[in-house]
Formats: C-alpha cells, sequence, structure tokens
C-alpha cells in the first residue's frame, strides 16, 4: 500500500519540541501523548489540558438557503439555534439512516444575510464529508468553505475557563455569560463553549498561523499539552462516541445512544428520517463496568441473557482507576445488569450502567 | 537506549538475568516499557507453572493495549512480582529493576541462546 507522508498541524513543531510521541491519525501525525498519558489524563480532570485538534475541519455554509439545506442534512434542526453564537450536535446520515459522520453545527450570523453557519466534522472523514455535502447543496443558494486555514485548540478542565478569562480579559465578560454549546466569534477567533472530555471548557477555532502562540501562552499559564492518547479515555469516561470505532454507516443513532440528537420536527425531511421512522433499532447502546480484574477493549464478545453483544470502545478508565466499554448490546438489558465479556481466554463479569461513566470530575457510575 | 550490559534479550523485548542462587529473573525492557505507555494491569503466570521458551506466559495491558510477555527460555515460575501486579506503573518507572517473574531454568545454559546487549542494541536500530 501507498503510505503518504502524514500532514501536519500547524503546531507541529511545538509538539516536537515538547517530546511528544507522535501517531498517524487519520493521515495526520497527532501527539499521541507527551510522556505519560494517565497524567495528562487527570490534568483534565484536576485542572486544565490543551489538545491539537486542527485535523479536525471547519466547513462554513454560506448563503441565503444555508438554514434550509442543514435542515435538510443533519439529523438534528438547526433551526432549534435561536440565535448567532449557539452550537449543536448531530449526526449526518445517509438516506438508510446510517451515521455518516457526527458533527457540531454552529449558527454564525442570525438573520442578516447571507446565512452563515459552520459545520466541524472528523477528521477521518472529511474528504468524505466534503464531497457528500457538495453533492447534497444541488439546488441550494449556498457556498461551502472547507477552512483549512483554521487550527484548533480544545482547552479542558476545571479551571479552563478561569485560564482563558486571564488571557483574554477584554473577552472576559462576554465569555463568562456563554452557556453551553455558545460560541462567541471575536475577530477572527471562534469561542465555542464545547468539548470532547465531559469537563468543562473550550473549542477554539483561530487562524492556523496564531495557533502557536496561543498555545505557548496556554502553556505559560499552566495548561498541560495533552495528547489523543488521553482524549480517548476522558471521551470514553465522558460516555462519548468516537466516530469509526462506537458508530458507523451500519448503524442509525438509536443503535449508538443519539437519539436525543434527532429532531423528528414535523414537516422537516432530512436526509434519512424515512428509513428511521420505517426501522425500530434493533440494538442499543449501554456502558460496562468491569467486575473481575482486567482490561475491556474494542470489539469483545458480551453474553447476555438477551443474547449476544460487543464492546464498540474498551479501556483502562483513570479516574474510576478501573476498566470501563461503551458496548452494543441487544434489546432487553438494562443498567443493573450483570453481563459476561470475553476477554481472550476468560471469561470476565460486568455491570450495565448508563453512561456518562465520569461527569465533572466526578464519577457517576 | 537504557540496555544494561549486564542482562540477556529475548527479540520480543523481555530481559533475563541469571541470579547468584541459579534462578532466572525476567521483565520487560525500558524500550517495550516506553513503547506501551503507562501499564495498568500486569497478570503473571502461577506459581509452580512450567513454560517452554517462547511460551505466552504473562499479560501487560498498557492504556494503549495489551501485549503478550514470551517465557525466555524454560523453566518452572517460582515467584512473581506482586509489588508491580499492585502498581504496575513501578514498571514505567524502572523496567529493569521492576522485574515481572522469576524462573529456575530447566537448563541455565539456555540463557546463551539470547541476544547479547550489543545484539538487541542492534534489533532496536533495525526496528526504528
Amino acid at each position: 500500500m501507498l503510505r503518504q507522508t502524514p500532514r501536519q498541524t500547524p503546531l507541529f513543531d511545538d509538539h516536537r519540541a515538547a517530546g511528544a510521541r507522535l501517531t498517524d491519525f487519520a493521515g495526520w501525525a497527532m501527539p499521541l501523548h507527551y510522556g505519560s498519558q494517565l497524567e495528562e489524563h487527570h490534568a483534565v480532570r484536576r485542572h486544565a489540558g490543551m489538545f491539537d485538534v486542527s485535523h479536525m475541519l471547519a466547513i462554513d455554509v454560506v448563503g441565503t438557503d444555508a438554514e434550509a439545506y442543514l435542515r435538510r442534512l443533519l439529523a438534528n434542526d438547526v433551526a432549534r439555534l435561536a440565535a448567532a453564537g449557539r452550537a449543536l450536535y448531530s449526526c449526518l446520515l445517509d438516506p438508510h439512516g446510517g451515521v455518516l459522520d457526527d458533527v457540531i453545527a454552529y449558527r454564525l450570523d442570525a438573520s442578516a444575510p447571507p446565512a452563515r453557519f459552520r459545520v466541524v466534522v472528523n477528521a477521518g472523514r472529511a474528504d468524505a464529508d466534503l464531497d457528500w455535502m457538495q453533492r447534497q447543496a444541488t439546488g441550494f443558494a449556498l457556498e461551502l468553505h472547507p477552512r483549512r486555514d483554521l487550527a484548533m485548540i480544545a482547552l479542558q478542565g476545571p479551571a479552563a475557563r478561569a485560564l482563558a478569562d486571564g488571557l483574554w480579559p477584554e473577552l472576559a465578560p462576554a465569555l463568562a455569560g456563554l452557556a453551553r454549546f455558545g460560541a462567541l466569534e471575536a475577530d477572527a477567533m471562534l469561542v465555542a463553549r464545547t468539548g470532547y472530555t465531559g469537563e468543562d471548557g473550550y473549542e477554539i477555532m483561530l487562524p492556523g498561523a496564531t495557533a502557536p502562540m496561543l498555545w505557548q501562552r496556554l502553556r505559560d499559564a499552566g495548561v498541560r499539552p495533552c495528547g489523543l492518547g488521553a482524549r480517548d479515555t476522558l471521551r470514553l469516561e465522558a460516555g462519548m462516541n468516537l466516530y469509526g470505532q462506537d458508530m458507523d454507516a451500519n448503524v442509525t443513532p438509536a443503535e449508538c445512544g443519539l437519539s436525543w440528537t434527532v429532531a423528528f420536527t414535523p414537516g422537516r425531511d432530512f436526509i434519512g428520517r424515512a428509513a428511521l421512522e420505517s426501522k425500530p433499532p434493533n440494538r442499543q447502546q449501554l456502558g460496562l463496568v468491569l467486575l473481575d480484574r482486567g482490561v475491556l477493549r474494542a470489539h469483545q464478545r458480551v453474553l447476555c441473557a438477551q443474547g449476544e453483544g460487543e464492546t464498540t470502545s474498551g479501556g483502562f478508565a483513570p479516574t474510576l482507576n478501573g476498566s470501563i466499554a461503551l458496548a452494543r448490546l441487544p434489546l432487553g438489558v438494562v443498567p443493573g445488569d450483570t453481563v459476561r465479556v470475553q476477554v481472550r481466554d476468560k471469561s470476565l463479569a460486568a455491570r450495565v450502567v448508563r453512561p456518562p461513566f465520569v461527569r465533572h470530575g466526578k464519577v457517576l457510575v | 537506549m537504557n540496555i544494561p550490559d549486564t542482562l540477556r534479550y529475548a527479540a520480543s523485548h523481555e530481559w533475563a538475568r541469571l541470579d547468584a542462587d541459579g534462578l532466572v529473573t525476567v521483565g520487560i525492557t525500558d524500550h517495550a516499557q516506553s513503547q506501551l505507555g503507562d501499564i495498568v494491569f500486569l497478570e503473571l503466570p502461577a506459581i509452580g507453572r512450567s513454560v517452554a521458551a517462547g511460551e505466552e506466559c504473562a499479560v501487560v495491558e498498557s492504556v494503549k493495549a495489551a501485549s503478550d510477555i514470551y517465557a525466555p527460555i524454560a523453566g518452572e515460575i517460582v515467584r512473581v512480582n506482586q509489588a508491580a501486579v499492585d502498581n504496575p506503573e513501578l514498571v514505567n518507572q524502572d523496567a529493569y529493576q521492576h522485574a515481572l517473574f522469576v524462573l529456575k531454568p530447566d537448563n541455565p545454559a539456555d540463557l546463551d541462546t539470547l541476544l547479547t546487549p550489543a545484539q538487541y542494541r542492534a534489533q532496536l536500530e533495525a526496528e526504528a
């Protein structure tokens, strides 16, 4: 197979200088960790950490039909975004109701034409999504602008917002009023109160050329650089899905725990709606907490009274000091049940729970 | 690269040391612990178990993945490192100080079949 040189984000030199162990993720050279994944994980739960997530792609949707287009494209309903600076999480579905990607959609301009939205997609799906979005745009008056010029830094942890206030005193009053899934546009920067860790914080989009300066200022303020390893254990504890692992085009939102993100607004014909309404889910996603000693991993068999299931993500959960998993299980399994997981040559007991496992530093299961 | 001169090595990244009492202490190399990342769980062999050279006999689980550990030479397991089971991060802190198990070799001369420090170093350089 032809191996292409991994792409580099604007922060690549900073990662290398900081001694990051780099890994190829969706064709990008990204930090896996900077020494200890566990310490990075704990830094985010207890204080503040930051992640380079510039490999994700922001796609601006601009034009008079932008809202109508996104109401057709996304399973969640951007009409719910009452004002500029509001965002929502959504699945991008195919006509069969399968999940093509999960995205965050921001309304950037409320009513002043042309309407402007931003959709942030996963790195591994960026090319396919853009192609899909172009094809669905036929007949709509709008333009799609992939924003590879932007870098993205996720600043997360209980101290994250206070640290940002110190960095940007002029923005502090506006940031203080930012609700969850709110976003503030300031010059070329977009600061959104979103994240993928289960902690409070911001995701910051800014021109790539200015990203190293912000990264350095955050380091100086005591924010710990964190790699994709900690990002994965944090999101797993937070019960958040990873595209390509916990969901893909073979599952519907209801089969991967995302029913709450689908808006069956009367009269709105979004892509995949007819399929979702015609076939009820036959599996469900729940969490597992391992009761025996060991570590759960993805793609292990789960034996339940109602039949067989499979873990989709699993690992060591540093905040719980134990092992957890997300699993696709037969209908009828409920939180509190005990199931068996096949871990190599052993059958281990696990308790079924409803994710999240951890939120705002506290263990919930 | 931290490859002590006093040890012998398996290509699968275990180290082995012949002790004064004739027993052989086995652990994983510094390179192995570094590649694995933070170690969170150890599954060590039962005491009294006979293992063949190259036989899977332990599992080291890190935040990243599960990794099989192979017996570098044949023998009988006589001790395991319970302190490392209780605190797996010890192996990250010093993989040569914190071994995994001790075996009574079927034939102490088997140790000579393992890689010398220079050979192991050459292997790591070839893998890099």
